[in-house]
């Protein structure tokens, strides 16, 4: 019997036999369907994954012509983030001319909403100048985090406070504040940088808290389409479910607390959303098969009902990716041929 | 940006089409078939040939906002800053 090479969702080796693997496939596949009420994947599927893992090679791919586009979230951040000390436009030129990027995002280093409407007047020239001299589609993008609206980064009272003290309905009445406040900021940026000739708007980490984070972000996008309706928008979330922190807020008459990706794409599609981004979390405690087979199986499920290109979300702990700030390329390239070949999906 | 991707990932974003309607709209709109597409040698040679811009700026070829008004007649496309750059130029 082979052994199989594989790691932990940490990132760390792992050895396996044969059997060990196609029990942690069948198990991780199990949970995603009992969690998210959705089917598990077939034996073909399964037996597609097993073979996968079983290639002896290092870096694997897809078929010529199988190739799918790629998104960014946070480019620009990212290269200051390595300590590369270049300014934002030399970094979208680094990634399209070095990298071969298919799209771009500018974007500040503090990556929210929030802080970038006060200085959006800052931002706008530098798009206007590199849509000048870049020849990809930029996005401009930021986070709704409306952590920062409660205090003390911010003007409402802090829910995670208020609950441990019984305060159920101050702290809801906080989260419907909170939404109200992203919503405008969240327009007032997009407007700015669409105006200025964005080829599209990213909504970053969506959901991060909560579900008052995706309503507020299914209103700003619903609010952008009406007004532009050739926008783009792509909204990438935070996390597989939406936490219920408020636990009774609806958007369009649907409650948003405790979907999966294959709900939460419903309501992307309905506020006018482009391209949906869903994320599946990686169990560090699980090897990569479990956690690759639980998130091919969700995000499957989410490929099947949709109607808009799907990128899924694969970078460090999310789909299936350990984590790690450098994934090991095996572990990435299995994951990402595998959420090609059997999600069918758009992009990554 | 080595071969076809931008151009696929353009329509996308401006149509919302899935991945195999989009590279089949990009790929009729440059006379070429689908798999080549992804072939950075074919794709270098039809890049420079549209003058749609390519890795290697060649001296005298379309480069940026150049490229991108090429790109936006070829993919018959609406490309915002194309459309802003009209307005601020009066083209």
């Amino acid at each position: 019997m082979a052994t199989i090479l594989t790691r932990y969702g940490d990132g760390t080796m792992l050895t396996m036999s044969e059997k060990e693997l196609m029990q942690d496939l069948e198990a991780g596949t199990q949970d995603a369907a009992e969690r998210g009420n959705i089917p598990a994947l077939s034996k073909e599927e399964l037996a597609h994954l097993f073979d996968i893992f079983s290639l002896p090679y290092n870096f694997v791919s897809v078929e010529p012509g199988n190739e799918v586009v790629l998104t960014y979230d946070a480019g620009t951040l990212k290269i200051r983030r390595v300590g590369v000390n270049v300014d934002r436009i030399q970094a979208l030129q680094i990634y399209e001319k070095i990298m071969g990027a298919d799209t771009m995002e500018l974007c500040h280093v503090d990556y929210s909403f929030k802080p970038i409407k006060p200085i959006v007047t800052m931002e706008q020239p530098i798009l206007e100048q590199a849509l000048l001299s870049t020849h990809v589609p930029l996005f401009y993008g930021a986070m709704p985090n409306l952590g920062t609206y409660t205090q003390p980064d911010g003007p409402f009272p802090n829910p995670s406070e208020l609950m441990p003290m019984g305060d159920i309905e101050g702290s809801r009445a906080s989260y419907d504040a909170t939404v109200e406040e992203a919503v405008k900021d969240i327009v007032y940026a997009a407007r700015a940088m669409h105006a200025s000739g964005a080829d599209g708007i990213n909504l970053d980490t969506v959901g991060a808290a909560g579900e008052a984070d995706f309503k507020a972000s299914l209103m700003a996008a619903d609010i952008l389409k009406k007004e532009f309706p050739e926008i783009c928008i792509e909204l990438g979330m935070a996390g597989e479910f939406i936490l219920g922190m408020h636990g009774e807020m609806e958007w369009e008459g649907t409650r948003l607390a405790g979907m999966y990706p294959h709900e939460q794409v419903k309501m992307a599609e309905k506020a006018g959303v482009t391209i949906f981004g869903p994320v599946v979390n990686t169990n560090t405690s699980e090897s990569s098969p479990w956690n690759l087979s639980r998130a091919i199986t969700f995000m499957k499920a989410c490929c099947d009902v949709a109607t808009i290109p799907i990128h899924v979300n694969m970078g460090m702990g999310v789909g299936a990716v350990t984590v790690n700030d450098h994934p090991p390329v095996d572990v990435v390239s299995r994951a990402s041929k595998a959420m090609v070949e059997i999600c069918r999906l758009d992009g990554l | 940006m080595r071969a076809a991707g931008d151009l696929v990932a353009r329509m996308q974003m401006a149509r919302g089409m899935r991945i195999a309607e989009a590279k089949a709209y990009v790929a009729e709109k440059l006379s070429v078939s689908v798999s080549e597409l992804t072939d950075p040698v074919i794709m270098t040679e039809v890049r420079q040939d549209l003058q749609i811009g390519q890795i290697m700026p060649l001296p005298g070829c379309a480069k940026g906002i150049e490229a991108k008004f090429r790109l936006s007649e070829v993919l018959e496309l609406d490309i915002n800053c194309v459309n802003r750059f009209k307005d601020r130029t009066a083209i």
